[in-house]
């Protein structure tokens, strides 16, 4: 089993989402975060002064799901979050190693 | 007193303009009808400018951030409650009774006489006293209000409200009897229609003095002199504030005309409403044209201080103005505002809603712009006007923060300031459903 975890522009969530369930998918988790990478922050400018931001929003969303399907949802999430603009995100694969699913005690590839 | 100089200058403007004959033939109402129209003019006018009270407390909400709101709403409630006791207390008095020149008469609590109009005699351009009584004390009000935004977010609440009560009680009335209680400024022909430097510069030299003394909000300036902006928690309140303001101040100018009793008083009420409207709308649009120049995006903020001194830079006169000049007064007061707020930045004085450039440097800009439009005024009497009064508002306004300093402290503690006065003085916050968390990472 593989956790995919991908940091994308919250406008593209949707899209991720019904990519994702194209594919098969039924379930993610999405969390509202803030951070930076190659695009840093940007500057606003109140009363006459700049200030920067340097935390932008972004959406994390995580999905685990069985070995195989991790290509494919890599795939989906690249192409349905990919604008070419700086601060598309970044997409990181992890092993899971146990899913517990809590209603009924299945667990592994069961409670997926 | 300096009614009937206003309706004859505003009958040879209205001549001139072709508006009305040379000879107005206008049948006057009798002299019970015009008592009444001016007492309803003080009451609905003084009504409008209370409200003014409210504009304040919502632009003051929505510039300084959601841990100071409920503070400032506090604040700002509070010191117009003061400014009517005091008012009554003695500021009445000492504008308005006896006036040998410099001062008026110390004697205490201010109570109605109008014997004279029950027994069934009007006075010409009468009006009931307590109908004065009411529409003045709500200006002392407008002249605190101007203070509390500049030193909001760190000044102290009680020592705030002792300020109040010197500047209502003391510092506005004395001079303010030098011109609307026909004191030595009246007689030398100084012309403050509706108060440009009695009622806005006066806050406006407290707040300077006030913002100095107090020092900037930590974090507002760093270490190399560069200004941090510290942005306000809602702007939709702001504009709001703004918008209500803006409304209030057709009954600060226009009930300033002192007179609702006859055709030419009406005309003249009519003509101060409408300049009022046109000087706001020019200073909100210069004040976008020249953010937009200076920093290639609109300021919302800086456009809406852009109302307030159109605002005020038309106050000193609202009458005599054509619509085409009451919009370049405002306009040059929205233009002020913009360059100014940078400028104090740099000295590093501290002024969290603008107040200072909107009515300290635009009430200055209004009070020298009557010229322009009355022939009677002069430059230099309307100059003496404004350094005396300056001179006085400021001096003694440093005084009294400077003994409230070395007395009970003017400015919370550096833990307070950073977890917010709501939480630090009044144990509560405004908006407990959205925590701390929602606005830092």
């Amino acid at each position: 089993m593989k956790l995919v975890m991908a940091v994308i522009k919250p406008f593209k969530l949707d899209e991720v989402r019904d990519a994702l369930t194209s594919i098969g998918v039924d379930g993610l988790t999405a969390t509202e975060v803030k951070g930076y990478g190659r695009q840093k922050g940007h500057t606003e400018i109140y009363r006459g002064a700049e200030y920067a931001i340097s935390f932008l929003p972004k959406v994390k969303i995580e999905v685990a799901v069985k070995a195989e399907l991790a290509e494919r949802v890599v795939e989906a999430i690249s192409s349905a979050a990919k604008t070419g603009q700086i601060g598309d995100g970044k997409i990181f694969v992890y092993d899971l190693n146990n899913v517990v699913r809590i209603r009924t005690g299945e667990s592994d590839a069961d409670a997926l | 007193m300096r009614k009937s100089t206003i309706l004859k200058t505003t009958m040879a403007a209205l001549a001139v303009f072709g508006l009305v004959g040379a000879a107005p033939a206008l049948a006057a109402v009798d002299s019970e009808t015009a008592y009444i129209l001016n007492t309803f003019s003080f009451l609905v006018n003084g009504a409008l400018v209370m409200w003014m009270a409210a504009g304040f407390a919502m632009l003051e909400s929505g510039l300084v951030r959601s841990k100071n709101t409920a503070t400032i709403c506090l604040k700002n409630i509070a010191l117009y409650s003061i400014a009517g006791l005091t008012f009554y207390l003695v500021g009445y008095n000492l504008m308005y009774l006896d006036v040998t020149g410099y001062i008026g008469s110390l004697s205490p609590f201010w109570g109605p006489d109008d014997a004279e109009a029950l027994s069934g005699t009007f006075a010409e351009g009468g009006y009931s006293a307590s109908s004065d009584w009411f529409f003045q004390m709500v200006f002392v009000a407008t002249a605190a209000s101007i203070v509390s935004g500049a030193l909001a977010e760190r000044v102290k609440l009680w020592s705030f409200l002792a300020f109040v009560v010197l500047l209502t009680a003391i510092i506005y009335p004395i001079q303010g009897s030098w011109v609307w209680g026909g004191g030595w400024l009246a007689e030398m022909g100084f012309s403050d229609y509706a108060g440009s430097t009695l009622v806005h510069s006066v806050g406006g030299w407290a707040a300077l003095s006030g913002a100095i003394i107090l020092g900037a909000r930590k974090g507002k300036y760093s270490a190399e002199g560069r200004v941090i902006p510290i942005p306000g928690a809602n702007l939709p309140l702001a504009t709001l504030g703004t918008f209500v303001l803006w409304l209030g101040w057709f009954g600060f100018n226009g009930g300033s005309v002192l007179a609702l009793g006859s055709a030419a008083s009406a005309i003249e009420m009519a003509n101060v409403f409408a300049n009022t409207n046109m000087a706001a709308a020019g200073g909100v649009i210069a004040a976008m044209i020249l953010t937009q120049i200076l920093y290639k995006k609109v300021d919302l903020t800086m456009t809406l201080n852009g109302a307030i001194a159109g605002l005020v830079s038309i106050t000193a006169e609202p009458a005599d103005p054509t619509l085409g000049m009451a919009v370049l007064i405002g306009a040059v007061g929205g233009v002020i505002v913009v360059l100014a707020i940078p400028l104090l930045d740099k000295l590093k004085i501290d002024d969290v809603v603008g107040a200072i450039p909107a009515h300290l440097f635009a009430g200055i800009w209004g009070t020298l712009a009557v010229v322009i439009s009355d022939a009677e005024a002069s430059f230099i009497t309307q100059l003496t006007g404004i350094v005396a009064i300056g001179i006085f508002a400021l001096v003694l306004s440093t005084v009294f923060w400077f003994i409230l300093k070395f007395t009970i402290g003017i400015r919370v503690d550096e833990e307070d300031e950073v977890i917010g006065l709501d939480k630090a003085e009044l144990g509560l916050e405004a908006y407990p459903e959205f925590g701390r968390g929602s606005q830092t990472l």
